[in-house]
Formats: C-alpha cells, sequence, structure tokens
C-alpha cells in the first residue's frame, strides 16, 4: 500500500473524524508589517488542535510570514511590526508574562530550508533539551531515540549518532530536523515548505510522518503542493496578498471551493 | 567586417588586460621570493644551534637570540591572551547584539580610525598610559597591551567578518527550538565562527610579532640576557633587536647575525600565517561552510 492510498480516506470523507475539535491556536485580527509595508491583513483563524492545517496560496501572499507569528519567530527580523493577538489555549502569546523560550519549547518550527547544525546527529536532537536545562546523559539518549523514532530516522542512524549531521542526504536532514523539533516535546509543529525541496520519495515519507504526528501534535503547514495539501490536511487556508481568502475542511476548499479565487488557484489556473 | 574587426580589438585588448594582470602578480611573486631568498641566502649562514639558544655577546655581534626569541614569544601570547577575547567580545557585541544605528556606525569608524593610527603613535600612547601612568614600567604587560590595541581593529573586523559568515538559518534553527539568543551564539554560532575568527585573529597577532615601534618604549630592552620572570618584566625582543643590530653596528661582523635574526623573525610570522591559513581549511572541510 503506498502512501497515498493510505492516506487518501482522509480526504474523500467529509468530516474524518470527531466534528468539534478543541481550538489549539486562535488568530484575531493579525495586522503584520515589514517596515512600512503591510503583508498581513486583519486574519482571524481558528486552528484545531490534533489536526494537520495547511496554508496554502501563491508565492509571497505572506504564508511564512504567518507561520512566524505563531512562535513569535518574527520578532527578530529588523523593523518587523504587528497588531492583532494570538491566543495559544487561550492566552495571548504576545503578553507580557509569555516567556518567548518556553512559547518556542511548546511551538516547534521546521524550516523550508533543512538546517540541521554543523554538530553530531546525536547533538542535533539533544540541542533543544539541552538549552532546556536537561545534562542526564541516560535522558538524553533517551529523548534522541525517541525523537528519532517518531521521525522515522531511528532505523537509518541508529548506528552512528556521532557522525556529522551534515553527512546525511536532504530528505535525512529534514527528517532529523523534525526530530529536533520533536525532541523538545512541543506540542505544536510549525512547518514551512518542509518537503520542497526533497525527491519524491523522501517527501513521501514526511508525508507519512505529518500523518502520524498529528495523532499528537497540532500541525500547521505551509505547501506550494496542492496535492500535498490534498493528501496530508485536514483543514485548508488560502491566502492570497496578505488576506485569508478562504479557510475550511480540505475536502471543501478542493472540490467545493466557495470563492473564485480559491477554485483558480487549486484547479491550478494561476499560482 | 567592421563588426568582425571590433570584436577582433576587443579580444586583443582583452587578452593584454589579462597579460597585464598575469604580469602583475608574477612581479609580487617575485619580489616576496626575491626577500626571501636574499634573507635565506645571507642569513642561513648564520643560523646554528648556539645561535638559536645562546645569549648575545658583544651587544649582538656574536653568541645567539635565545632572549629575544623568547621575549617575542611572550609578548606574542601576552598580545593574544589580550587582544583575542576582547576583539572577540566587540565583534559578537557588534554583530549579534548591536541593532544597527548612531552609535554602530560610530563604533566602526572609530575602529577604522584605530587601524589608521601609524604604530609609532600606539607606542608612545602606551608610553603614556600603560607604562607611566599605571605604573607598569617597560615591561611585557605593557608591552602585550600596546600591541592588543594596534591589532584590536583586525581582530575585530576579522571576527565580525566570520559571524557574519555564519548562515542566518542556525541561529534561526536554535532559537526555534527556545534557546535564548545567549545560548544560540555560545553553542551554536561560535563555534561555528570560531576557526575563522581566530584564523583572521592569528594573521593579525603574527603582525604584532614582527611590529617595532610600539614595542620601542613600551616593553623592549637593548640587552637583557636574563629571561623574564613575570608579565612586569622588560624583555629582549626580536624586530627590535634587529632594528639595534642594523641601525647601531659599524661593525661588519654584525650582518650575518643581523640576516639571521631577520630570518627567525619571518620565520616565525610565517610559521604563524602558514598555521593559521591550514587551520581554516581544515574546519571548512569538517563544517563544509
Ligand atoms: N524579512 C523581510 N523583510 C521585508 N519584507 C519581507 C521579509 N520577509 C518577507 N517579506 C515580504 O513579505 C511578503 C510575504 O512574504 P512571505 O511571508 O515570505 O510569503 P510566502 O511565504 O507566502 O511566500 C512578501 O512580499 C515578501 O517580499
Ligand atoms: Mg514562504
Amino acid at each position: 500500500m503506498s502512501p497515498t492510498d493510505r492516506l487518501r480516506p482522509a480526504v474523500s470523507s467529509p468530516l474524518p473524524r470527531s466534528a468539534a475539535p478543541r481550538t489549539k491556536i486562535e488568530v484575531q485580527g493579525l495586522d503584520f508589517f515589514y517596515g512600512d509595508k503591510q503583508v498581513l491583513f486583519d486574519l482571524h483563524m481558528a486552528i484545531p488542535e490534533h489536526r494537520v492545517t495547511a496554508l496554502i496560496g501563491p508565492s509571497g501572499c505572506g504564508k511564512s510570514t504567518f507561520l512566524r507569528t505563531l512562535n513569535r519567530m518574527n520578532e527578530i527580523i529588523e523593523g518587523a511590526r504587528m497588531r492583532g493577538r494570538v491566543l495559544l489555549d487561550g492566552q495571548d502569546i504576545y503578553d507580557r508574562s509569555v516567556d518567548v523560550v518556553e512559547l518556542r519549547r511548546r511551538v516547534g518550527m521546521v524550516f523550508q530550508r533543512s538546517n540541521p547544525f554543523p554538530k553530531s546527529i546525536f547533538d542535533n536532537v539533544a540541542y533543544g533539551p539541552r538549552v532546556h536545562g536537561e545534562r542526564d546523559r541516560t535522558r538524553l539518549a533517551e529523548i534522541v531515540e525517541r525523537s528519532l523514532r517518531r521521525a522515522a530516522l531511528w532505523d537509518e542512524v541508529a548506528e552512528r549518532l556521532d557522525d556529522s549531521a551534515m553527512n546525511l542526504s536532504g530528505g535525512q536532514q529534514q527528517r532529523l530536523c523534525i526530530a529536533r523539533a520533536l525532541a523538545t516535546d512541543p506540542e505544536v509543529l510549525l512547518m514551512d515548505e518542509p518537503a520542497s525541496a526533497l525527491d519524491p520519495k523522501a517527501t513521501a515519507a514526511i508525508e507519512d510522518l505529518i500523518y502520524e504526528l498529528k495523532e499528537n501534535y497540532t500541525i500547521v503547514i505551509v505547501t506550494h503542493n496542492m496535492q500535498q495539501a490534498a493528501r496530508v490536511s485536514d483543514r485548508t487556508a488560502f491566502f492570497y496578498e496578505g488576506r485569508l481568502v478562504e479557510y475550511g475542511e480540505t475536502e471543501q476548499v478542493f472540490t467545493r471551493p466557495r470563492n473564485r479565487r480559491t477554485e483558480d488557484y487549486v484547479t491550478g489556473r494561476f499560482g | 567586417m567592421n563588426g568582425g574587426m571590433r570584436r577582433g580589438a576587443r579580444r586583443a585588448a582583452e587578452r593584454i588586460a589579462i597579460w597585464g594582470l598575469r604580469g602583475l602578480v608574477y612581479l609580487l611573486l617575485g619580489a616576496a621570493a626575491y626577500v626571501l631568498g636574499d634573507l635565506i641566502w645571507h642569513g642561513a649562514g648564520a643560523l646554528s644551534w648556539e645561535f638559536l639558544t645562546a645569549e648575545p655577546v658583544d651587544g649582538g655581534v656574536r653568541g645567539g637570540i635565545f632572549p629575544a626569541i623568547v621575549g617575542t614569544l611572550w609578548l606574542v601570547l601576552g598580545t593574544a591572551a589580550v587582544a583575542l577575547p576582547v576583539g572577540m567580545a566587540a565583534a559578537v557585541y557588534l554583530s549579534e547584539y548591536a541593532r544597527e544605528g548612531r552609535l554602530t556606525s560610530w563604533i566602526r569608524v572609530a575602529i577604522v580610525t584605530l587601524a589608521g593610527v601609524p604604530s609609532v603613535v600606539f607606542g608612545l600612547f602606551g608610553l603614556g598610559l600603560f607604562v607611566i601612568f599605571f605604573g607598569f614600567g617597560a615591561s611585557v604587560l605593557a608591552g602585550s597591551l600596546t600591541l592588543a590595541l594596534l591589532i584590536l581593529p583586525v581582530i575585530i573586523v576579522a571576527s565580525e567578518e566570520a559571524l557574519r559568515a555564519v548562515p542566518q538559518s542556525l541561529r534561526e534553527g536554535s532559537l526555534a527550538l527556545g534557546a535564548t539568543p545567549w545560548q544560540t551564539i555560545w553553542y551554536n554560532v561560535l563555534p561555528c565562527a570560531l576557526p575563522g575568527m581566530l584564523t583572521g585573529s592569528i594573521l593579525g597577532i603574527a603582525r604584532a610579532a614582527g611590529e617595532t615601534a610600539p614595542i620601542l618604549f613600551t616593553a623592549a630592552a637593548f640587552y637583557l640576557p636574563e629571561l623574564p620572570g613575570s608579565v612586569f618584566d622588560q624583555v629582549m625582543a626580536l624586530p627590535y633587536h634587529l632594528y639595534i643590530l642594523a641601525t647601531q653596528h659599524p661593525d661588519p661582523a654584525a650582518r650575518p647575525m643581523q640576516y639571521g635574526t631577520a630570518l627567525v623573525l619571518v620565520g616565525l610570522v610565517l610559521g604563524l600565517n602558514a598555521f593559521a591559513i591550514l587551520w581554516r581549511n581544515r574546519f571548512r572541510r569538517r563544517y563544509r561552510l
């Protein structure tokens, strides 16, 4: 059975699981600016827990920017500023009382281009727990093994944990970055086009992985690949020029889009 | 027809330009080879075990240069001990913490200015500040501090460059895991940038090893056979010894000593440079930067 076959039911049945999952992240009235240039306009969006939410839209429409507001990674960009609220389990992550270090532990991120550290495989995965204060060698080893297993990489690297991560293949590096993000035991996983630089086989492996991970994690994934969005996600949000044009069950967005633009985009008429 | 001619002329001009550039490179290589060859030709004869390990006798006309070698090593180590941490810290602050603004641009202007100050001015400055005001006297300490000031701009600029070469994606990867900015620098950025930082810094330190003017008033003794016991002692130093031999001795017997000293000094500096470059290459391979 190919990964695609196994994933298909998620798309073809209208409501794959219990009808109303809890809201994990709620975005309210989000505006975002790089300097004077506004790139996100008044976004409202409720992201359900333990589901995969896909963000699609033409390049430059603000998907990455939006994703990075969810773990405050935009703060490190000079001149960036925002308005509005982002609630994680009901709490505003931009509130003064929120510790950004703790936030980023709970909301992990996987980047478009895999960015393993020039360290050993072990040290890459152990990096998160270590900076959060874990020093115990046995416990670190447990975390590393568990995270690598979850990222479906363990069997390939178990014998060479001390090798440099730079020697892994592209697909392995990306799964290593996923394992690294899982090692801090996050609740939410943000993925920015995690498979865009990978060959089809590695892409299928990542998609399988996403499908398995949503049991335990809330996943938000940016993709420019329509088939991929249709395969892996429960809900799909279509962005266009900084605005949220359509947001709904993936099946509905792809088969019965309410908006003309969405239809044009998902049918490949532009983008 | 006409177009073809023009194309031909352009090709000829290009060939002339390339030959011109190549000629300049050969000229440079030739000059370097000549200096080195001349030094070896005249100086190799002076080199001997005794020359390297004995004290100078008769104001350096006979005997060896051991105290000057030791003194220069002390100064090099002292300079590195002061300039490396300070210069690297400054570079980390400038490239990782400070937001680009008026303050940082003034700091940069100051660094460039510092780099343009003649070394004899550093020597006088060191005399005034370290030797007299702080009361260190002419000593390894005062000389090292003065040399450190001299090469600080080199270290800062080289270190900043190395830090800038660290891909931004590594910083983001670390921050996204919940690391603090300081943890990100310490565990991720610095290990990656360190080889480059050190390479640039060693090149700077090698330059300090050959400087005469800054240590003239702050550290160097004309004749001091005892080796230094602490950083508060005065020392002999290779560049100053060479200067003395070259200017204060009409005695032709001093000539080979002079060449020998120059050869040892150049060898030391080139050795440091070669070490820095080999090291950098090794790390480049390791990290595939
Ligand atoms: N660091 C930045 N500084 C200024 N403008 C930026 C920056 N990053 C992205 N942008 C701009 O913001 C808009 C949205 O970009 P992005 O969020 O990367 O879109 P997407 O991920 O959908 O391709 C684009 O017009 C882009 O040029
Ligand atoms: Mg993007």
